[in-house]
């Protein structure tokens, strides 16, 4: 964020000085938080598990005796046995491999997805709020146009014309990134590029909510003292919004994140199951399932344990994500 | 307030034009042309073809045709890839289809929903209260492109219960109206139990409990209008995310609704179709946001009409 030149050097110095003297009230309310959410069991389980995927995720290529693109077209596909513990598909790949390697790619995709519509939202609700006025009705204006429209349609739309092999934005990417690459022998990048393309399209249309969610935190926040002492010490705008008003909102912002991170995990399964998101030889869950559904009638666990790992996840996202949102906001507790 | 209906109503013409136009420029802007995927065609042929579709003329005249014939008859003009037909002709025969399903699905939905979220409001923290939530909390987990293909599993491939697609009987459309609707009947629960939680501790429900009023009276009667304010202001987001999540639905069960033709017409750049979708998905998600403000406001006599 280096935006507006902020003025002084004062500002510079100066700044921590509201921070400290807003600290111990934000710690009490942290443990606060903290000691609420550890009572509410179905959060802390929901933590857990999905602390267990994520690290099985992470760590399948060392724990996983196969690839998840090694083909065995003599073994074909198989119920799960103790060799390969969720079956193989069509190809004789190993299922479990190809799970958590599709993990990866959903986890990857949300996580980015998320931090790009964090940023988005966080700048245009945070500079709304802040300059109000006409610039603030002219901007939410602009949400709400955006909200009214089915926006995974302009996924769709987006992901058609510019996942293409033909596109411009394809050969710049390529361009890019080819330093990068040791390989030079005619590297697919088209896989990844199709995947970047994802993470930026759902990126660009999650943000509507954020920005509304900082905006009216920022509204409510702007009038408070400790704004008021920063300004009169000389922080500029941008370091009013970024360092004091945003932090201070950072409690619904967190809440907000869990509940999207779901959101578009389900999104960019959605579209992979529509075969327009992750492709193969990748994996992804969606993808895994749209795999799975092809072939239930005489191969149902292909469908099963993929369809079961993602709905797990969603399933302790959005319990984690309750937890959180009890535990951070009081007002609306269950009693 | 008829001014209010009429002045929401009409903000929808501009919002829609915004929309249009930057698909009409967009869709022209991005490489790769209607005719690229087939065979090299000889020029004068993909001249004739370029000229009968209005491809050949400039941008801002192309446009001008498109909306004048759009706004004057009506008309979406000629679809590209399937033989001969207008795109009017494709979503005339398709829309039912997806309106019937989206209809049902919804109807479905608050059928299920608001019964389940006013019951475990009212047996608040009891085990029955969290068995039900905790079901809710499925129902919005699990999407429906994981739950349509278990539920044809068991039903129709184990069960021979209902058949596997298509669109015919009633028979046909239990599974597909079920796996489009069951996420959304999960959300309304939760929304509708949140709601009734907050009404049930008001005064006016308190003075209806003592007027010694029967339990059920009070929750029917008094409590529910309240309770359901937030399901409704929920209804515009939820069906619009029921069009697309039908999608889906629509591709399982072989359903011939619009929603194959957004990713084929787009993936085939049959602009016109494309613009045709998008017109009519865009119509009917803004006419409901609307029609849900509109029913927010006769509600909640304490929002004011601006």
């Amino acid at each position: 964020m280096s935006a507006e030149p902020i003025p002084p050097s004062a500002a510079e110095e100066e700044a921590p000085l509201p921070d400290a003297e807003a600290l111990p009230r934000g710690t009490s309310l942290w443990k606060d938080a903290y000691r609420r959410l550890q009572k509410n069991r179905a959060a802390v389980v929901s933590a857990v598990v999905l602390a267990l995927i994520l690290v099985g995720c992470v760590l399948v290529p060392w724990l996983s005796a196969y690839r998840y693109d090694r083909a065995d077209l003599a073994l074909g596909p198989t119920p799960p046995s103790l060799a390969h513990w969720m079956g193989t598909d069509m190809f004789g790949r190993d299922l479990m491999a190809r799970v958590f390697f599709g993990g990866r790619i959903s986890f990857g995709v949300a996580v980015t997805a998320t931090a790009l519509s964090l940023v988005i939202g966080v700048t245009w609700g945070g500079v709304a709020g802040y300059v109000g006025g006409k610039v603030d009705a002219l901007m939410m204006r602009v949400v709400d146009v955006l909200y009214t429209f089915p926006f995974l349609i302009f996924v769709i739309l987006l992901m058609v014309f510019f996942a293409d092999q033909k596109s411009p934005l394809y050969s710049a990417f390529k361009t890019a990134l080819s330093p990068f690459v040791a390989d030079s022998k005619d590297p697919s990048y088209y896989p990844i590029f199709q995947l970047f393309v994802v993470f930026a399209s759902l990126g660009a249309v999650s943000w509507l909510t954020m920005a509304r969610i900082v905006r009216g935190q920022v509204l409510s926040l702007k009038s408070q003292p400790f704004v008021e002492a920063a300004r009169s010490i000389g922080v500029g705008p941008a370091g009013l919004i970024f360092r004091h008003l945003v932090p201070n909102a950072l409690g619904p912002i967190i809440v907000y994140v869990t509940l999207a991170i779901p959101e578009i995990m389900m999104t960019e399964a959605f579209l992979s199951f529509l075969g327009l998101g992750t492709q193969e030889p990748l994996s992804s869950w969606g993808l895994l399932v749209s795999g799975g559904a092809n072939a239930m009638d005489y191969y149902p666990w292909q469908l099963v344990f993929p369809g079961l790992m993602l709905a797990i996840t969603l399933f302790c996202f959005n319990f984690l994500g309750d937890g959180l949102r009890d535990a951070l906001d009081p007002r609306t507790r269950k009693e | 307030m008829i001014a209010y209906i009429s002045r929401r109503l009409l903000s929808i013409i501009p919002s829609l034009w915004v929309v249009l136009t930057a698909l009409f420029f967009l869709l022209r802007a991005v490489p790769g042309g209607p005719f690229d995927a087939d065979r090299k065609l000889p020029p004068e042929v993909e001249k004739a073809l370029r000229a009968y579709y209005d491809l050949s003329a400039p941008l801002h005249v192309q446009y001008k045709n498109w909306l004048v014939r759009l706004v004057v008859h009506q008309d979406l003009g000629p679809t590209f890839r399937y033989g001969g037909r207008t795109v009017n002709e494709i979503i005339g025969l398709s829309l039912p289809y997806s309106a019937q399903l989206g209809v049902l699905a919804a109807l479905f939905a608050l059928a299920l929903g608001v019964p389940l979220g006013v019951y475990a409001a009212t047996k608040h923290n009891t085990a029955r209260d969290h068995a039900a939530m905790a079901l809710a909390m499925m129902g919005v987990s699990v999407p429906r492109f994981v739950l349509a293909p278990l539920l044809v599993l068991v039903f129709s491939l184990k069960l021979y219960l209902f058949p596997v697609a298509r669109w015919e009987t009633w028979r046909h459309m239990v599974l597909p109206v079920i796996c489009a609707g069951l996420p959304l009947a999960a959300y309304i629960a939760r929304l509708s139990r949140a709601g009734m939680l907050e009404v049930i501790r008001s005064d006016f429900v308190r003075t209806a409990r003592a007027k010694g009023l029967s339990e059920r009276r009070v929750i029917l009667r008094h409590a529910l209008r309240g309770a359901l304010l937030p399901v409704v202001t929920y209804m515009g987001p939820a069906l619009s995310g029921l069009l697309v999540g039908s999608l889906v639905i629509e591709r399982i069960f072989n359903i011939p609704g619009m929603g194959r033709y957004l990713v084929d017409a787009a993936t085939n750049r049959d602009y016109n179709l494309v613009m045709g979708v998008v017109l009519v998905y865009g119509v009917i998600v803004m006419v409901l946001n609307a029609v849900v403000d509109i029913a927010y406001r006769f509600l909640d006599p304490r929002v004011k009409m601006e």
